[in-house]
Parts: structure tokens; sequence; C-alpha cells
């Protein structure tokens, strides 16, 4: 299963052929510090590839996973599809049209929560809802904050600050306020990274629960392989950086809803979690070796 | 924080241990022996005339201290003032000074701190005026203004104006990039981004820019203020001119007294803008 034959429909989706976002031949130049002034001062470097010609397709109400060795280009690839960051070469669309910005049909996890400290729970959420929409009533966006506070379990912690939540309510409120905007795709960067193991858990749980009942597009980064299997339907894995590519994708036949236990009954469980293991531990090496032969 | 452990030291488990293990019982008696060893040291010191001849006892001080904080306000002509009067007025330059300083050096501060390139051009001023004595512009002040009641004031401003807009400035331009990836994915305006987000995230900054200009402009009213007719500082100088020792100790603590509570109240801002973040 290489990055060409992505193309299929997923399992959950057979109806729709067409895909929800194309990346086509992307890559990300960092470019380098040349210039007169930069000579001067003895501070050129020479531009950085950090990923070369990524294409793949993700068709509606997928769940996709990015795993790959750190510092590979994850991360700059999901900022490119938020539009934070600039695409250098090739095009990502969103329904047909190209990606020139960041925009409220994409909802954004980040690992870092990153709340807004000032603001309680409901007014972090407040700021994403009122944001996109100015024109709601406070009425209508009382009841959206209600329900989402709801959806990830908060209810009660509404008033509260983030500093006085733990770091898996704070990724909850996190995942509130990204979904509260109703977005067509939910990007997630490495969401349960800071957490502990059991916490991770316990929200990988709930992510698949909450999946279950919205079915959005979803794009997550992420180091754990468990995680992965538990939640995506598809796997894509990268190979190392500088010029990181797509090395495999792999479709996650395990049907839902899912648990951690029933799934590692599926006969394709050990298989996909041995590949995806083996490529991890070859690029990861490769990184290590690169590093120390420096 | 250590008023309320020192409070809930009621529960069972601490009230066991004795209460001399608590840190801030001990630093208390700490305090409180090292001041009356020091009270009694002077006391005896200025009987035995161990130091120049005319230190007051420290008994004769605080006799003076009483007389000045249960007057503070009489009248008798400019040099013969009482200290709540004196204070009042100092307190008066302090505060025209500080706020028209405040004023121009936040929304200043944030227009450079919003643009990297701003930044990064008038960082130079900054830091160059930053270090500048306030006392150096006061000649400055009389030549512009010829009005000393104006340059105490002028003083007061330009010296306290620095730190709240390298604060300010800081704090804008090194707000978190997470918090700007926020308001960008939602795709808030430039506007709402800057009231929203950028001068909430900052204002841990602002405020701490703040206290240290408060400092600074306390510091520097009393200085100034031994060259201008009225105020704390001409108290100190009248006093000395008087060769009242008694008196110019008692403006002192008065002094000290006043900045501690001026900091005090700009510490509680602090925490209470911090929201658990520690800056
Ligand atoms: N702004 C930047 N300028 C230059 N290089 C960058 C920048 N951001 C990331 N990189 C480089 O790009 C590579 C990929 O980074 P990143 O996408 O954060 O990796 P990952 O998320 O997979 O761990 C890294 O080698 C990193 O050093
Ligand atoms: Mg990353």
């Amino acid at each position: 299963m290489r990055s060409a034959s992505v193309n299929s429909s997923s399992p959950t989706d057979q109806s729709s052929p067409l895909p929800q976002l194309s990346i086509r031949n992307v890559s990300k130049v960092f470019p380098g510090k040349r210039g007169l002034f930069n000579k001067l001062s003895g501070k050129t470097s020479r531009d950085f590839v950090a990923i070369e010609d990524i294409s793949l397709e993700i068709e509606p109400n997928t769940f996709v996973s990015i795993i790959g060795p750190s510092g590979c280009g994850k991360s700059t690839l999901l900022n490119m599809i938020a539009g934070l960051s600039s695409i250098s070469e090739g095009d990502i669309l969103l329904n047909g049209a190209p990606i020139t910005g960041p925009g409220p049909d994409r909802g954004m996890v980040f690992q870092s929560y990153a709340l807004m400290p000032w603001m309680t729970v409901e007014e972090n959420l407040r700021f994403a809802v009122e944001t996109v929409d100015p024109t709601l009533s406070t009425k209508g966006a009382n009841r959206i904050i209600k329900e989402y506070i709801q959806l990830v379990g908060l209810t009660g912690a509404e008033r509260k600050h983030p500093h006085e939540l733990s770091g898996g309510m704070r990724q909850r409120v996190g995942i509130a306020r990204a979904l509260a905007i109703n977005p067509q795709i939910l990007l997630m960067d490495e969401p349960f990274g800071a957490l502990d193991a059991l916490t991770r858990g316990f929200l990988q749980d709930e992510v698949e629960r909450i999946w279950e009942q919205q079915r959005k597009t979803v794009i997550m980064i992420t180091h754990s392989i468990d995680e992965a299997l538990l939640l995506s339907d598809r796997i894509v894995m990268m190979t190392r950086g500088p010029a990181a590519r797509v090395d495999e994708v792999l479709e996650v036949p395990f049907p839902r809803p899912r648990n951690r236990e029933t799934i590692e009954q599926h006969p394709a469980y050990h298989a996909l979690k041995a590949e995806m293991e083996s490529h991890l531990f070859r690029e990861t090496r490769a990184v290590e070796e690169a590093r120390m032969s420096r | 924080m250590a008023l309320s452990n020192a409070t809930t030291g009621l529960r069972r488990d601490s009230k066991q241990i004795s209460i001399f293990h608590n840190e801030n019982v001990r630093a208390l008696i700490v305090f409180l022996s090292s001041l009356g060893l020091f009270l009694l040291f002077w006391e005896v010191g200025a009987r035995a005339e161990w130091f120049t001849r005319g230190v007051p006892t420290a008994s004769a001080t605080f006799k003076e201290l009483w007389w000045w904080v249960t007057n503070p306000f009489f009248d008798n002509g400019p040099n013969d003032l009482g200290i709540g009067w004196n204070l009042l007025i100092s307190l008066r330059r302090v505060a025209i000074g500080y706020i028209l300083a405040s004023l121009v050096a936040i929304p200043i501060g944030i227009l450079i701190g919003i643009s990297p390139v701003a930044y990064k051009a008038f960082n130079p001023y900054m830091q160059l005026l930053k270090p500048v004595s306030p006392l150096a512009w006061l000649p400055l002040g009389l030549y512009l203004l010829r009005d000393s009641e104006k340059t105490g004031i002028f003083v007061i401003f330009i010296s306290s104006m620095w730190p709240t807009l390298i604060n300010t400035a800081f704090g804008v331009a090194s707000v978190d990039k997470d918090y700007l990836d926020v308001a960008n994915t939602l795709g808030a305006s430039r506007l709402r981004t800057i009231f929203k987000v950028i001068i909430p995230a900052a204002l841990p900054n602002i405020v701490s820019g703040l206290r240290i200009s408060m400092g600074i402009a306390w510091l520097v009213i009393v200085a100034a203020e031994m060259l201008l007719g009225t105020g704390l500082g001409y108290f100190i100088w009248n006093e000395w001119n008087n060769l009242s020792i008694p008196n110019i100790l008692v403006a002192i603590f008065i002094i000290g007294t006043v900045g501690l509570l001026l900091d005090s109240l700009f510490a509680a801002l602090e925490k209470f803008v911090a929201f658990g973040r520690n800056s």
C-alpha cells in the first residue's frame, strides 16, 4: 500500500469518491539566511527542505493519523493544512479550493492546549464561537457553548480558569473549543503528548466516543502506535527529514465503535502494529545515526 | 498565601507539630527579635554617645514620630507644614507624573511591541534612556518649563515612563505564539486579536512594568523635591537645615512605609492578572 494507492475511498464512506482534502505534491522549504547583511555577520545558512513532494487524499468522515520520527515535518505539514504556514510548492485543496490562509473551516487542537489563561472555560469557547460568527446572539452562543462543554464532559467547570484544571481537562477544553466552531476538519498536533499515560488513555477513549457521535474528518499527529490504531481509519507513516515523504499509508480495518480490548482481538491488529513498529524503529535509528556521524 | 497557611494550620496533623516549625512564624520571630536588638542598640548607643554627637535616641525619635503622625495636618507656612500635607503634595505630584507617563507609555509600548520592526528600531532609544538618572532631567526640565512644580512632575513623568514602556513592548512582542495561532485559525480580525488576545496576554508584563515605574517615581519625587518648595523631599531638606535629625528619621520612615504600601498594591494587582502564570 504505497501512497499512490491512497485514492481508494475509505471503508467508512464508500458513497463519496471526492476527497475533502487533497494534498498535491506539497513541499516546504524554510529559506536560509542569505544576503549581504547576514554574510557580513557570518550568519548565512542554507535553505532547509523540511518535506518534499507529499501527496495525500483524504475523504470526508475519515480519521487520519500521521506518525513519523520526531522532527520529520509532521507539524509543518499540519500547519500548512491549517494555513498557519505558507506552502512552498504544490497545492492543498479543501473541497476543491486551494488553501491560502487560516480559516474556521479547520479547527485546531494544540499540544500545549493554547487556552487563554485569563479566560474561563466558558469564555475560551465564547471567544472562538463569537469570533467565527459575530452575528450570533448571546443566547445562541450560550447554547453552543453549553452543548460542547457537555460533549467533552466538563459540565460544572465552566467558570474555572485553565490553571485550575488538570492537563486532561485543559485538553478537553481545547477539543471543545475546536469543535464548537463546527469545522469541516479537525486538526490535532500531538493532542495528548503532554499528558500522563493514564489521562492519555482516558482522553483517547473520549475522542473515540466523540468521533462516533460527530464523524468529522480528523487529521491527528501522534507518536503513539496504540493511539493511532485505536482511533484511525488510516495511518500515514512519514519518513525521516530532511525532505520527508510519505512512506506508506495503512488502512485500519477494525470495526467501530472500538475499544482497546476488542481491537487487539482483530486478526489484522498484530501485523499492523508490527509494521508500524518496524517503520518507526528504522526511521528513528537512521535519524540517530545521522546525528552521530555529523 | 502565607497567611492562609497559618490560619488553616488548625488541621489536626499540623496542630500536632509545634507552631515554631512554621516558616512564617520563625521568620516573624527573627524579624521581631532583630528589630528589638536594633532598637536596643540604638537607644543604648545614643545614650552612651557611641555615635556622632546629636544622634537622637530611639525613644525620642518615636515620640517625635508619634507627634507627627497624630498631628498630620497643620499649616504654619511652607517651612512648617504638617507631614500629612507634605505627603499629599508628594503623592499628588507622583500621581500626575506617573499617570501621564503610563498613559503615554502603555499605548506606545503596545504599538512598538506589535511590530517587530518598530521593536527593533526603538529598542536602542529605550535602552539608552532607561539607565539615565532621573535627576539628570532636572536641569533640562527647569530650563524647558521654568517652573519648579511642573519640573517636578516632568521628572516623574520622564523617569517613570521607561520601565512601563519597555515591559509593555516586551510583553506584547513576546505573546505566546500559540495564542496568536488560535486567533488566526479562528479568523479573528487584527483589532480583535489585539484587544482580546495580545493585550490580556501582555497584561502581567504591563503591570510589572507599572510596578517598577511606581517604585522609581516614589524614589525620584523625594530627591526632586529637595530642590522644589514643598513635599516630603523638601521636608527632609528643611529639617536638615534645622538640624532636626529625629524629624528626618520620621520622614524616612514615612517615605518607606508609603513606598511599601504602593508596592504591595501593585503586587496584589500583579497577582490578580496572572491567572496561574508566573511572570
Ligand atoms: N520556522 C522554521 N524555520 C526553519 N526550520 C524549521 C522551522 N520550523 C520547523 N523547522 C524544521 O523543520 C523540521 C520539521 O519540523 P516539525 O514539523 O516541527 O517536526 P515534527 O512536528 O515532525 O516533530 C525540523 O527539522 C525543524 O527543525
Ligand atoms: Mg511537532
